[in-house]
């Protein structure tokens, strides 16, 4: 019917001077948007194919290809803008709910680009990090309230099981299934190259990855899937998955077709069955039964492992926390409204949760208040997007940081948001073998390594500029930001004094 | 010394290293006005059977039958690398008759193609190997 | 360490490259009849249609023989050897002594008795660059040539020169073209093609006798001439070692190591018979690339290396006016033909491929040769993907792997 035909937003755009029809796009775009027209003898594109993924533009060879955005318009509306009204359109047609990917992309503020960094200057030395020794590494899990010492006074060494990270950052959980064998193998290897961490999601562990199992944190979710003694004793940190930013308050929806073979083992569950992971956990209704499902869990692994209990950023964020931090877990990781998904309902990706920064900030805050902080180690996620929002991370209070999103950039991800559609054509997002094939884990980890150490080089050189020789001397120091544009309430909110303060 | 290999694992079959052969071995500097309707002769070509693909070209043989079989001396080792004389060669394709990888190529100008390593190539070094999206064709040494 | 090797063609350069694989010091000395730099016999045809020339004609760069450490007595006939001495004595009395003889000494074209041969001034076989020499410096445009022969010495040299002469005459007792390695269909093809050029044939007949000009065939034809080319074929030069007491069928015995029957006496190349393991029989198989391979085998085995030769085969690759002819192994068995690109027939047999015949698309063809060569068991691989375009995709995973692939990132 006429009335659903929707303009497509991006459109093809061919350099028919340079193509030289060497067919590439059309053989790499699992879309089918190109297609080689042998009466004309030329390639022809279909724009409403495309999902702007960039995969035939960054491999045309003569550069000849470009995606642009369209000039198609509706009539200019301020509130009735285009997106709205294509949505409305493909709900008339499908009467279903809107499915998206990846994080929030609504133009909320995004505080990370509002705060500054200090810089030291006459009265305080910055350090040379190329001349002088400069420290990233930090130690995850409880710190012991006291000291203890046995009977001969000697310390007794009561220091509960860590993760050491080289630096404050570690790979967000994604699970096999989600995204692939080999986008895991590349997550798996970097993280061991680097000596930090990578996650599982809710997917199970292949058994081809229980090697790397130091550097692994296998995640524990309401649907449970792939969850048994020896995958728990597997990684270095179980954590317990309560909700994800993207999603707050909504389970997960693997759909059957991405259950296929190795996917299906490791979850165990049978071939072709959707994957539901519930909205809740219908054993925890309240803080005490959370606390039964961490001891549970250091139980089944013999408290030689730190418990992560992970959550959506939402309005009672910091009294979530101070909740979880009395229910046993060692770590808590908090996850934005940015952080990004394999799928979620559009209307809850971009209208449920808050912002990184402010629950960040307003958890750090309670903790202190309550004196608990060091009960926990914080983990902050959902964008962060670059070494500065990790600095800035750290200054409002987090121990380290989950990345996500930048992983899957590095892995060869162009953000055109439709994992959903299971048809990755960078072999991230898939289980298409043909389309997995197209992500080498030799070239894939290696790239994960490099932007990992790049951070940690401007890590470091933006430490060193504030005179702070190490990662631990910033963590919730947060004279070391200033805020701007920002109301009087969002800076009490941070902690953080306004520019020129 | 160091050789192109292909690992099947990671050929996606996109055909790219045939195109940046075929460029390589050119004078023209920019791609499109090198190959932009020209059929292509490349040295490497990519061989695919449902979802099996993978890029052959000249191995280098350390007993290679199409230069011990040569009948002019065109063929010759030169630093490891299986070199053509394309003065000396008369076209005869016994070297075609030889290679057991199918990697010599008759040519209509009358004398027989190979891959040179693109060692006398304005990058001197294997182009495919810099095209290739996947990092399935690799060129390095590889003690056996 | 003496080396003597006696021949200067394919075999004898495989013998000189073969023995400093394995001895880069010892004295090497090459003995030629003919007073010429190394140069490629086939060549002599393209020579004469000016697709090469003596200089490119040289079958290894100028300074080889220095670069070997080789002393040359080219143009000096080897004319005996005497195995108990260890000498071989030369033309005009001279003898050199070795402790490894090579002997490569080649064939000699056939010269069928024909009647009133002796009245024809401008006969020639072809061979040798000589022979090209003569042949060239004899023709005319207006020379009408007759080809006895329609092998592929012959039709070679009919290729050679019929850009530069009246008409060409081929005239030969077989039925077809290059029958001795093509069937009757591929034997039409070419003998179209030719014809199509216009050289004329006369198959299943021959010349009974010639005087001056005219040649008059079994059948009562006949045909004038000005220009005889002699191209009936070619007999091994085993005189060496025949009266040395070697052991010779039609070619001198040699073992796989390219061993003769007589101590420290090696030989290859035309001259020998030998094993394709295609027919498993033993046969002269007077070609090129085998006369390379066997030299160095007996090279490397004669400077106390280690070399065996296991996989010989007939093998051939030709082409006449651009259409292209490849062959290999033997006929025999069941035959798969294909007439989409050319003409292909493929000839199996006990799970392994045992010859082919390709004429036109002969592109990848020798992975049919690997085929043959190493007996590759059919069973193993996709005979019938393989049959219709020659491609490793046809082969095992593990066999790619192990050739194609190297990197273990």
């Amino acid at each position: 019917m006429p009335i659903n035909y929707i303009y497509p937003d991006y459109e093809i755009e061919r350099d028919y001077d340079k193509c030289i029809n060497c067919r590439v796009c059309e053989r790499q775009c699992a879309n089918e948007a190109h297609a080689y027209n042998e009466r004309r003898g030329k390639m022809l594109a279909d724009s409403s194919k495309c999902v702007n993924c960039h995969r035939c533009v960054s491999l045309c060879p003569t550069r000849a290809l470009k995606i642009v955005r369209t000039a198609h318009t509706f009539r200019e509306n301020a509130n009735w803008n285009g997106q709205l009204i294509n949505e409305i359109y493909k709900q008339c047609d499908s009467g279903g709910v809107l499915l998206s990917s990846m994080g929030n992309p609504r133009e909320y503020p995004i505080y990370f680009d509002r705060l500054l960094l200090n810089a030291s200057q006459v009265t305080n030395p910055s350090i040379d990090p190329l001349r002088e020794p400069m420290e990233t590494r930090v130690s995850l899990g409880a710190k012991p309230d006291r000291i203890e010492r046995g009977a001969d006074g000697r310390m007794v060494n009561n220091l509960p099981p860590r993760l050491n990270l080289s630096m404050p950052a570690m790979f967000s959980a994604m699970s096999f299934g989600s995204i692939s064998y080999n986008a895991h193998e590349s997550l798996a290897r970097a993280a061991t190259e680097l000596g930090i961490y990578y996650n599982t999601g809710e997917g199970g562990l292949h058994e081809d990855f229980y090697r790397y199992g130091p550097n692994t944190i296998v995640q524990v979710a309401s649907g449970r899937f792939g969850v048994h003694g020896e995958y728990l004793n597997a990684g270095a940190a179980v954590e317990i998955k309560m909700g994800q930013g993207a999603k707050p308050g909504i389970g997960g929806h693997l759909p059957g077709k991405k259950i296929v073979g190795e996917v299906s083992r490791t979850r165990m569950i049978p071939v072709g069955s959707d994957a539901i992971s519930p909205a809740p956990h219908h054993d925890i209704y309240s803080i005490e039964d959370l606390r039964q499902l961490v001891f549970s869990l250091k139980e089944a692994t013999a408290y030689t492992k730190p418990v992560i209990v992970k959550i959506a950023a939402v309005h009672n964020v910091a009294a979530i926390a101070s909740g979880i931090a009395r229910s046993g877990a060692d770590i808590i990781a908090i996850d934005g409204y940015r952080g990004g998904t394999g799928a979620a309902p559009t209307r809850i990706r971009d209208n449920v949760g808050i912002p990184i920064e402010l629950a960040l900030a307003a958890v750090d805050t309670r903790l202190r208040d309550e004196r608990i902080r060091d009960r926990v180690s914080l983990v902050a996620g959902g964008s962060i997007r670059s070494s500065a929002d990790l600095v800035k991370a750290v200054a409002l209070g987090a121990d380290a940081c989950y990345i996500g999103t930048a992983a899957v950039l590095a892995l060869g991800c162009h953000l055109c948001r439709s994992c959903q559609e299971g048809k990755c054509n960078w072999g991230i997002a898939t289980q298409v073998p043909e389309l997995v094939k197209r992500l080498n884990p030799n070239v894939g980890y290696r790239r994960l390594v490099n932007l990992m150490n790049a951070w940690n080089h401007e890590i470091k050189e933006i430490m060193g500029g504030m005179g702070i020789n190490s990662i631990e001397s910033l963590r919730g120091n947060r004279l070391m930001l200033r805020g701007v544009g920002l109301n009087e309430k969002e800076l009490s909110i941070l902690g953080v004094k306004h520019a020129g303060e | 010394m160091k050789r192109v290999y292909v690992n099947e694992q990671w050929c996606l079959a996109c055909h790219l290293c045939e195109y940046y052969c075929a460029f390589a071995n050119q004078d023209e500097t920019d791609m499109s006005t090198a190959l932009k309707g020209v059929p292509i002769r490349p040295n490497i070509r990519v061989e695919q059977l449902g979802d099996v693909c993978f890029a052959v070209n000249c191995r280098h043989c350390d007993e290679p039958l199409c230069v011990k079989g040569c009948l002019t001396g065109a063929l010759s080792v030169r630093d490891g690398v299986i070199s053509i004389d394309r003065d000396k060669c008369v076209g005869c394709c016994t070297c075609v008759v030889s290679c057991p990888y199918g990697a010599v190529t008759p040519t209509e100008d009358g004398v027989v193609q190979k891959c040179e390593l693109c060692v006398n190539t304005r990058d001197g070094e294997p182009l495919c190997v810099k095209g290739c999206p996947n990092a399935a064709i690799v060129w390095e040494s590889v003690v056996r | 360490m003496r080396y003597v090797v006696i021949g200067n063609s394919a075999a004898g350069i495989g013998a000189i490259e073969g023995i400093r694989q394995a001895d880069p010091d010892g004295r090497i000395t090459v003995i030629s009849s003919e007073p010429y730099h190394t140069y490629s016999r086939p060549l002599i045809s393209y020579f004469l249609m000016g697709k090469t020339d003596g200089e490119r004609m040289r079958y290894r760069p100028e300074g080889f023989y220095e670069s070997n450490g080789c002393e040359t007595m080219l143009g000096v006939k080897a004319v005996s050897v005497d195995p108990g001495r260890k000498t071989v004595t030369l033309e005009g009395g001279a003898s050199v002594e070795y402790d490894k003889l090579f002997v490569g000494a080649g064939s000699v074209p056939f010269v069928p008795p024909i009647e009133g041969l002796e009245t024809v001034t401008n006969r020639f076989t072809f061979m040798t660059y000589d022979d090209a020499l003569a042949l060239k410096a004899a023709i005319t445009p207006a020379s009408r040539v007759l080809i006895v022969g329609a092998g592929l010495i012959g039709l070679k040299c009919a290729e050679g020169v019929a850009g530069s002469v009246a008409g060409i005459t081929v005239v030969d007792l077989a039925p077809g073209a290059l029958s001795s390695i093509l069937d009757a269909e591929g034997s039409a093809i070419v003998r179209e093609h030719l014809e199509s050029r216009g050289i004329e044939f006369r198959l299943s007949d021959s010349v009974a006798k010639v005087s001056g000009g005219v040649a008059t065939l079994v059948s009562g034809a006949e045909i004038e001439f000005d220009i005889l080319v002699l191209a009936v074929g070619v007999r091994p030069d085993t005189a060496l070692i025949r009266d040395a007491g070697g052991k010779c069928g039609r070619g001198i015995l040699v073992d796989s190591f390219m061993r003769s029957s007589l101590p420290d006496i090696y030989a290859a190349g035309d001259c020998t018979e030998s094993l394709d393991v295609s027919s498993g029989t033993v046969k002269v198989m007077a070609l090129l690339p085998n006369a390379y391979r066997q030299g160095e085998v007996a090279g490397i085995n004669m400077a106390g290396g280690s070399a065996e030769l296991t996989d010989a085969i007939p093998m051939n690759a030709i082409g006449f006016f651009g259409l292209r002819v490849a062959t290999a192994g033997t006929y025999e068995g069941e035959a798969y033909t294909d007439r989409k690109n050319g003409y292909k027939k493929l000839f199996y047999k006990d799970d392994t491929l045992k010859g082919f015949i390709i004429i036109g698309g002969i592109e990848k063809c020798g992975i049919y040769t690997s085929l043959v060569r190493e007996r590759v068991p059919l069973s193993r691989i996709n005979f019938p993907l393989i049959r219709e375009n020659p491609g490793l995709i046809a082969f095992s995973r593990s066999y790619r792997d192990a050739k194609l692939g190297g990197a273990a990132i």
